[in-house]
């Protein structure tokens, strides 16, 4: 009991140090980055005395590591600063871009867990078997193929061709700005002001995006979970279980499955993590105002106040979901009590 | 097999399916699909991007305006009339009665000086286009005044030509702002900065009701205008992607596409639901070659450089609806600006003038350029082109800030850059491509010409000199010399001038794309 106490003790201590580790790599990148922030501000035409005035604002003159301090100052304090880009504050831009990308995270990782877990079960049973090659090569397809080509022609397939989905973007024309915003997801909102024609809208533009995300995340699972059965099946209390008459279904999902799930929860955790970083090019191809873009777009302008912030928010993400697949993979497997 | 539990999922999934909220935009509301990224603000004495000046060119009215037409005349918009005094320095302008703001107040002669007074005291980075004129922040009240309700006096430190002056004005930050609506939101001293970056205050034909910046835009009628717009609203939605801006318009989903490639604007032109419009902009794409290589600072190595390039190929191949042919430093459309084009490929001219210069074996350099297309395929034909008289380029791709940021720097060798004018007047693009007094690393003018390390005093004294001339005839013909001279003297290889198009649907009406960058309104639009 008191190892546990003490190994849980160290894995929250880790938790500053990472985020320390990552606040300096990020904003060290970010001052050596091959592009003036400065410009981002100003513009490339505007007079000498506005670009040195708006580089001793931005505090630029400084040395680096007071530049650092300041910047860890203001963070302790919960100040982010503001984008150059968007002229918010950075909390208000994470909290609009983050829900669309968590929205969109969240479904795709659900229909990715739905599909991959039983197809990635399906193939380890029948190894070798046609279904098992046909559940390959899905897998490698979504794996290998650009997601920025799946993404087009799902666009050209189901919007385009057989309209059966909406285009690109959050909304349709007739519902822009119709919601108010209460927890930034917009299928949550929509439903919160008893708009169900916003809501269905909303669900709808999201079904495609996150159908390409959750067919490259589908692909990974399904594989991982695939290897973890084949593992799983070839075990002797598999056999012995098989020897003692139980039924094909309660040897594959109680025993078998039951003894990967801890493994999978980890997998699965840190796709979801990786998703909710934000795809950029399936949040640039859809038009999605996720956090993937955001990111990009303010590291392209050297946005710095905005790269850091959403850095943050991305490692605290991937953070919080390792302690997340940590717990349970403590509270799964009795190995590890 | 079908499962009771598979046929309730593919029941639910039918009102998806059948999802028919896809119908055309509404009839009133016209939709863009652009990419608006590139917005910072929406305050006019502060946003200097191309779609920050769109909207405010909607939104905001100015003293004076470019004819859309011909844009080489000037119409007097919040100005019912102007006179300049005998010594040349103060402009008094009559005001127009009758343009509004959105909250139903008129535009006053105040308003219009608070307007430029605030674009001065800001001093952010659009204000140099009227601080040139004398304008600090000290002196700035007394020089640009409401002399009465109607009446606004400006005053420049010294006589310019007339023309200079009201070009600069009729730039975005010359805009009126509202002084009331404004001043109630201010904090601090930002003049109400903070609060008009995402919104407007003026007598345009617009309100700007909504932006999130890089998502959308929505734009409702002021319903005090002078011009009532035809529709009820505009949407800008930013759409990143043109092949997905393609899609949209095909779909119905959006009116108009503004970003479109070549290739999806040929394939356009040929479908008969879409049609275009196109005009040319204030954008140049060149080479610059820093005079800091010791081989490019040999004049017969510029001209070398100039003639190896294969413009009609890099034209036709590559841009052939985006870009054409420019080889003067005047973009087309603008007062004085020369459209003829003097070199075309010549392998054997160009490689005698690098024997001339002592390189007959050519050299090795390096030409940075924007990773982003059409540039990256234009960088790899000048490659191409300069290796067929023996220069061999390296090319270093990059984002385009970062080569920016480098050729500020003066770190580059030869470099791909474009450059859009910050105003309405030759000496705009006049003072960048010759200007350089001082070409130590501690100048304050940091021109094109400075950032290539070129001095050549006589275009330089003549672009100061020309700004000042009265006589907009001889002004004109200076500027038309001056391009000469500087097409056989300059590290400057002129290559093309850009063309924006949009594609829209057949049933939008009278949207049409304004010479010159970010002059396009949206009041005559309708959709039938």
């Amino acid at each position: 009991m008191k190892g546990r106490w003490r190994s849980l003790a160290a894995t929250l201590a880790s938790v500053p140090i990472t985020l320390f580790g990552l606040v300096l790599v990020t904003f060290l990148i970010g001052r050596v980055m091959p592009i003036d922030p400065v410009l981002a501000i100003v513009g490339d035409r505007a007079p000498m005395d506005v670009v040195e005035r708006t580089r001793l604002e931005l505090g630029l003159d400084k040395p680096l590591p007071v530049q650092f301090a300041i910047y860890v100052n203001n963070l302790l304090h919960g100040d982010l600063g503001r984008s150059v880009m968007t002229s918010n504050t950075v909390w208000a831009d994470i909290a609009r871009f983050f829900p669309a990308t968590l929205e969109l995270a969240t479904l795709a990782i659900l229909m990715a867990m739905l599909i991959g877990v039983p197809l990635g079960v399906l193939a380890a049973v029948r190894q070798g078997t046609r279904t098992d090659q046909a559940i390959r090569v899905i897998c490698l397809a979504g794996h290998s193929v650009p997601i920025f080509v799946l993404a087009l022609v799902s666009l050209l397939l189901f919007y385009a061709t057989l309209g059966w989905a909406p285009g690109p973007g959050r909304q349709s024309v007739a519902y822009e700005d119709m919601v108010t915003p209460v927890t930034g997801l917009l299928s949550i909102d929509s439903l919160i002001a008893g708009d169900y024609g916003a809501f269905r809208d909303a669900v709808a533009h999201m079904l495609q995006p996150a159908g390409v995300l959750a067919y490259f995340s589908m692909a990974y699972i399904a594989r991982m979970t695939r290897a973890f059965m084949l593992d799983a099946l070839h075990g002797e209390y598999v056999t012995t279980a098989r020897a003692k008459g139980l039924s094909p279904l309660r040897v594959i999902w109680r025993h078998a499955f039951g003894n990967i799930s801890v493994r999978l929860v980890t997998v699965i955790a840190l796709t979801y993590a990786g998703l909710l970083e934000g795809a950029v090019v399936t949040e640039t191809v859809f038009s999605w105002p996720g956090l993937g873009q955001y990111l990009t777009v303010s590291l392209l302008n050297a946005d710095m106040n905005a790269v850091l912030g959403a850095t943050l928010v991305v490692g605290l993400t991937y953070l919080v979901f390792n302690l997340l697949a940590d717990a349970l993979y403590r509270l799964m497997d009795p190995r590890v009590r | 097999m079908l499962t009771r539990r598979a046929t309730l999922a593919a029941a639910a999934s039918v009102p998806f399916l059948s999802y028919d909220a896809f119908a055309d935009t509404p009839k009133d509301v016209l939709v863009m699909g652009m990419q608006i990224d590139d917005a910072v603000s929406m305050d006019p004495g502060e946003a200097f991007e191309f779609t920050g000046g769109e909207v405010s060119n909607n939104c905001y009215q100015r003293l004076v305006r470019p004819d859309p037409e011909n844009p080489a005349v000037l119409r007097g918009e919040l100005a019912e009339s102007w006179t300049v005094s005998d010594d040349g320095l103060t402009t008094t302008f009559k005001m127009r009665a009758g343009p509004k703001f959105a909250s139903g107040a008129p535009v006053t002669a105040e308003d219009a000086a608070f307007s430029l007074q605030r674009a001065v005291k800001l001093n952010k980075a659009p204000a140099f286009i009227i601080n040139q004129f004398g304008f600090t922040k000290d002196n700035v009240d007394q020089r640009i005044r409401a002399t009465a309700p109607d009446t606004l006096a400006v005053t420049v430190s010294e006589k310019q030509s007339p023309s200079f002056l009201l070009y600069c004005l009729s730039a975005n930050v010359g805009s009126a702002v509202e002084k009331a609506v404004v001043m109630s939101h201010a904090q601090g001293d930002d003049y109400g900065n903070g609060w008009l970056k995402t919104t407007s205050a003026g007598s345009g034909s617009w309100v700007l009701r909504n932006w999130k910046a890089s998502e959308s835009i929505m734009l409702e009628p002021n319903p005090n205008a002078t011009k009532m717009p035809k529709l009820k609203r505009v949407l800008i939605r930013h759409v990143p992607d043109p092949s997905a801006q393609l899609l949209q318009l095909r779909q119905g989903d959006i009116d108009v596409a503004r970003n479109l490639v070549a290739d999806q604007i040929k394939a356009a032109k040929s479908d008969p639901n879409f049609k275009l419009s196109s005009a040319a902009r204030s954008y140049i794409l060149y080479v610059a070659m820093n005079q800091n290589n010791a081989n490019l600072a040999k004049p017969q190595v510029r001209q070398a450089i100039k003639w190896a390039i294969d413009y009609n190929a890099i034209q036709d191949n590559i841009t052939p609806s985006t870009y054409k042919i420019h080889q003067g430093f005047l973009p087309e459309g603008f007062p004085a600006a020369l459209t003829d084009q003097p070199f075309k490929l010549d392998v054997a001219k160009a490689k005698a003038l690098l024997a001339e210069a002592g390189l007959p074996n050519g050299f090795e350099i390096t030409l940075d350029h924007a990773s982003i297309q059409p540039t990256a395929d234009i960088a790899q034909a000048l490659q191409a082109n300069l290796g067929a008289i023996g220069i061999k380029v390296t090319l270093l791709s990059g984002e385009g800030r970062q080569v920016i940021t480098k050729t500020r720097a003066r770190q580059h060798q030869l470099a791909l850059l474009s450059w859009g004018s910050d105003y309405f007047d030759p000496h705009s693009n006049a003072e960048t491509f010759n200007i350089n007094t001082d070409n130590t690393d501690a100048a304050r003018n940091r021109t094109l010409a400075w950032r290539s390390s070129w001095q050549d005093k006589d275009l330089s004294d003549r672009a100061a000199a020309n700004v000042k001339e009265t006589d907009q005839a001889k002004r004109i013909a200076e500027y038309e010399k001056m391009q000469r001279d500087h097409q056989s003297r300059s590290p400057f290889a002129l290559m093309l001038q850009s063309i924006e198009i949009a594609v829209m649907r057949k049933n939008v009406m009278d949207f049409v794309i304004a010479p010159m960058s970010d002059r396009t309104v949206y009041t005559n639009v309708y959709k039938t």
